[in-house]
C-alpha cells in the first residue's frame, strides 16, 4: 500500500514536468490553432542541449536551465517563419504538414549525427526519505523546476501587457489587430515561448531519465494527452492534466510492463476526446 | 476550426462532379491508362529476366500502392493518416503468420490479411473518425504506437524478435527464385487494383461524398452526405490493399519483426508522395511515387545523402506544403487545363 502511495507522488512529481511540456504545446494552439508536430523533437533539443552543455562545457545541469530557454525561444520564432507563417489562414491539415515535414528534417539530422544511441546526464543530489521509500532529489527539483516555470508563465500571461495582449490575439485576431496590436509578431512571440517550454521541459526530463534522438515521440504523445486531459488552450489546465497524468502512471506503473504504458495512456487520449471533444477543463479563446 | 458554411462552399460541393459519370468504367480512356501502365509494369522486366529492373520496379509498385490508398483519405476525404503503416505492417504479420504457422496457401493468407486488417479498421474507424480533422491524425499517430506495443508484447507474433520463415513454404510456388516473380506479378496486379479502386472511387456517388467531405465536411453532412459512415468506409477501403501488399512484401523477405514492419519511414513517404504528386489525383500520386521511388535509388548510392534521406525527404514535404500545394498535378493542370479531362 505504502509503495504504491511512494509511486503516486513520484507520479506527481513526474507530471508537473509533463504539464510543463504540454503547455508549449497548449499555448501554441490556443493562441493560432497550429499543432506543432515537431514538439516532441525540440524537448528531445533540450534534452541534448543539456548533454551537450553540461557534459562538453562541464557546466552544472541545472545552469543550462536559462540558455535552453533563450535557445528554445530562438528556435521557435524561427521555426513560426519557416513553418507556420504562411499556414495562418488556411486549411489545419497544411500546418500539421509543415510542421511534420519540419519534424522529419530535425530527426534526419539527429538520427545523422548520434544514432539512435542512449544517452544519460547523471545529476546527483540528495533524495528526500520518507520512511522506506526515498523520493530521488532530481525528480523534486525538477518538479520545482516546472512548476515555477509554469507560475512564471502564468504571471506573463495575466500581468505583462505583452502576455496580454498575446491573450487577446488567441481570443479574437481581427479584433486584437484593430486595436493596434502587431498580431504577427505576436503569433511568433508564442511559437517561441511554445517551443522555449518544450525544450526546458526537455531539459528537465533529460535529469530524470536516459534519451535517445527518437524519445520524443513518447513525450509527444504524453503532451498531447495531457493537453486534452487539461482543455485545449488551457495553459494552466495543461498543468493540472500533467498532474493527472503522472497520477494514472505512479497508478499504473506497478502493475503493467512499461511498454504498454503509452498504449493506456493514447486509449485514454481517445476516450477522452470523444466523450469531451474540446478538453476537460475547456475554456477556449481565453487562454 | 471549419470555415463557416458559406453560400459558395456549398455550390463548390455541389458543382464538383466528375466529369465522365454515368459512362461505363472500361469504356473510359483513364481505365486503359492504368491498363497500360499494368503491362508496362509486368512486361518490361520479363523480357530477358532483368531482375535488377525487377527489385527497382517492385519498390515503386509498394510505393503506388500505399500512396493512392492513402490518397483516398488525405487526397478526397481530406483527413492525414500519420499510421497508414500500421496497414502494411499488420497484414505482413497476419499473411507471414498464418503461411509459417499454419501451412496456409499464400493467396488464402493475403486475403485473409486484407479481409482482417479491413475490418479491424472499420471498427477502430468508427470509434476514432468521430474526432474531426487534426484530432483524427493525432489519433493515428497513437494507433502506430498501440499496435506496436501489442505486436511487440504477442508471442504467438514472436515478440519484438519477429518472425522467420522456413525456405520450405516457397516449395508450392516453384522454389524461391520463381516464387519471387510469383510475388511481384502479384504486387503489380494489387497496384493495379489499387489505381483502379482509386479512380472507381473517385468517379463514384461515394467519392463525390468523400471529395464534398474534404471541402466541407458540415456542408456536406447538411446536403445529405452520410459522414460518419462515408468515412469509416473510406478508412476501411484504404487498409485492405496495403495489407496485401504487406503481406507480399515480407513473405518476400521471408522475414518480419516490428521494427521493418511498423517503419514510420514509409507512411512518411507515403505522404510525401501523395503531397509531390498532387493530393486526391489518381495520376499524379502514381507519377508522384514513380518519381519519388527514383529519387530514393539516387540518394541511397549518393555518398552525402545516404544517411540523410528523411531530411530531403522532408525538405521536399515543406516546400511542396509551402509552394505548391497542388504538386505535381496542380501544376499540369494549371498549365494545360485540356488535361484535367483526360487525366483524373
Amino acid at each position: 500500500m505504502l509503495g504504491i502511495i511512494a509511486s503516486l507522488i513520484d507520479g506527481v512529481l513526474v507530471g508537473l514536468v509533463y504539464g510543463l511540456a504540454a503547455m508549449g504545446l497548449t499555448l501554441i494552439w490556443g493562441v493560432m490553432d497550429v499543432i506543432n508536430l515537431t514538439h516532441g523533437t525540440m524537448i528531445v533539443g533540450g534534452m541534448f542541449a543539456l548533454y551537450l552543455l553540461a557534459t562538453a562545457l562541464g557546466m552544472p545541469p541545472y545552469l543550462t536551465l536559462p540558455p535552453v530557454l533563450i535557445g528554445g525561444f530562438v528556435v521557435g520564432v524561427a521555426l513560426y517563419w519557416v513553418a507556420v507563417h504562411r499556414m495562418i489562414g488556411r486549411p489545419p491539415l497544411m500546418s500539421l504538414l509543415s510542421t511534420f515535414a519540419v519534424n522529419l528534417m530535425l530527426i534526419g539530422i539527429g538520427t545523422g549525427l548520434w544514432g539512435t544511441a542512449l544517452f544519460n546526464v547523471s545529476v546527483s543530489l540528495p533524495g528526500l526519505s520518507i520512511g522506506r521509500y526515498t523520493f530521488p532529489g532530481a525528480h523534486i527539483l525538477a518538479a520545482a523546476l516546472a512548476a515555477l516555470i509554469a507560475g512564471l508563465l502564468y504571471l506573463f500571461l495575466h500581468k505583462t501587457r505583452l502576455g496580454k495582449a498575446l491573450r487577446a490575439v488567441a481570443n479574437n485576431r481581427e479584433a486584437a489587430e484593430l486595436v493596434g496590436i502587431p498580431t504577427t509578431k505576436l503569433l511568433a512571440i508564442a511559437v517561441g515561448c511554445g517551443v522555449a517550454l518544450a525544450g526546458v521541459s526537455g531539459m528537465l526530463i533529460g535529469t530524470l531519465f536516459p534519451f535517445t534522438v527518437l524519445s520524443g515521440d513518447g513525450y509527444q504523445l504524453k503532451s498531447f494527452v495531457v493537453t486534452v486531459l487539461g482543455g485545449f488552450g488551457n495553459p494552466v489546465g495543461a498543468l493540472m492534466g500533467g498532474v493527472a497524468l503522472g497520477l494514472l502512471e505512479g497508478a499504473v506503473t506497478p502493475f503493467v510492463p512499461v511498454s504498454w504504458t503509452l498504449v493506456i495512456e493514447f486509449a485514454l487520449f481517445v476516450l477522452v476526446l470523444i466523450a469531451f471533444p474540446n478538453g476537460i477543463f475547456a475554456r477556449r479563446g481565453a487562454l | 476550426m471549419d470555415s463557416p458554411i458559406t453560400p459558395q462552399a456549398m455550390e463548390t460541393v455541389m458543382i464538383r462532379r466528375p466529369s465522365v459519370r454515368g459512362a461505363a468504367i472500361i469504356t473510359r480512356p483513364f481505365f486503359w491508362l492504368i491498363t497500360l501502365v499494368v503491362a508496362i509494369f509486368i512486361v518490361t522486366p520479363a523480357i530477358g529476366n532483368n531482375v535488377e529492373l525487377r527489385e527497382s520496379l517492385l519498390l515503386a509498385a509498394v510505393y503506388i500502392t500505399l500512396a493512392s490508398n492513402l490518397n483516398l483519405m488525405l487526397g478526397y476525404a481530406g483527413y492525414i493518416n500519420f499510421g497508414s503503416i500500421v496497414f502494411f505492417g499488420l497484414g505482413g504479420y497476419i499473411c507471414v503468420w498464418l503461411v509459417n504457422s499454419y501451412d496456409w496457401p499464400l493467396w488464402l493468407a493475403l486475403l485473409a490479411a486484407g479481409v482482417g486488417v479491413s475490418a479491424l479498421s472499420f471498427i477502430f474507424g468508427i470509434g476514432i473518425l468521430r474526432l474531426r480533422g487534426p484530432f483524427f491524425a493525432l489519433s493515428t499517430i497513437g494507433i502506430v504506437e498501440g499496435v506496436q506495443a501489442f505486436v511487440q508484447n504477442f508471442t504467438p507474433w514472436g515478440g519484438s524478435s519477429g518472425i522467420y520463415i522456413s525456405p520450405a513454404v516457397f516449395a508450392p510456388l516453384g522454389g524461391p527464385a520463381r516464387a519471387l516473380w510469383v510475388v511481384y506479378f502479384a504486387l503489380v496486379a494489387v497496384m493495379g487494383l489499387s489505381l483502379y479502386l482509386s479512380y472507381a472511387i473517385k468517379t463514384s456517388k461515394f467519392g463525390l461524398g468523400l471529395l464534398a467531405i474534404g471541402q466541407n465536411e458540415d456542408a456536406a453532412a447538411i446536403l445529405g452526405v452520410p459522414t460518419p459512415r462515408y468515412k469509416a468506409l473510406a478508412y476501411s477501403a484504404s487498409a485492405f490493399l496495403p495489407a496485401i501488399v504487406g503481406g507480399l512484401y515480407f513473405f518476400k523477405g521471408a522475414f518480419i519483426q516490428p521494427s521493418d514492419a511498423f517503419d514510420l519511414t514509409l507512411s512518411t513517404e507515403a505522404i510525401v508522395i501523395c503531397m509531390l504528386g498532387g493530393q486526391g489525383t489518381v495520376t499524379g500520386v502514381a507519377l508522384g511515387a514513380y518519381l519519388y521511388e527514383e529519387l530514393r535509388g539516387y540518394l541511397l548510392t549518393s555518398e552525402t545523402f545516404s544517411h540523410f534521406q528523411l531530411v530531403v525527404a522532408g525538405a521536399l514535404l515543406l516546400l511542396i506544403v509551402l509552394f505548391f500545394p497542388g504538386g505535381l498535378m496542380g501544376f499540369i493542370y494549371s498549365r494545360f487545363p485540356r488535361t484535367q479531362r483526360l487525366l483524373e
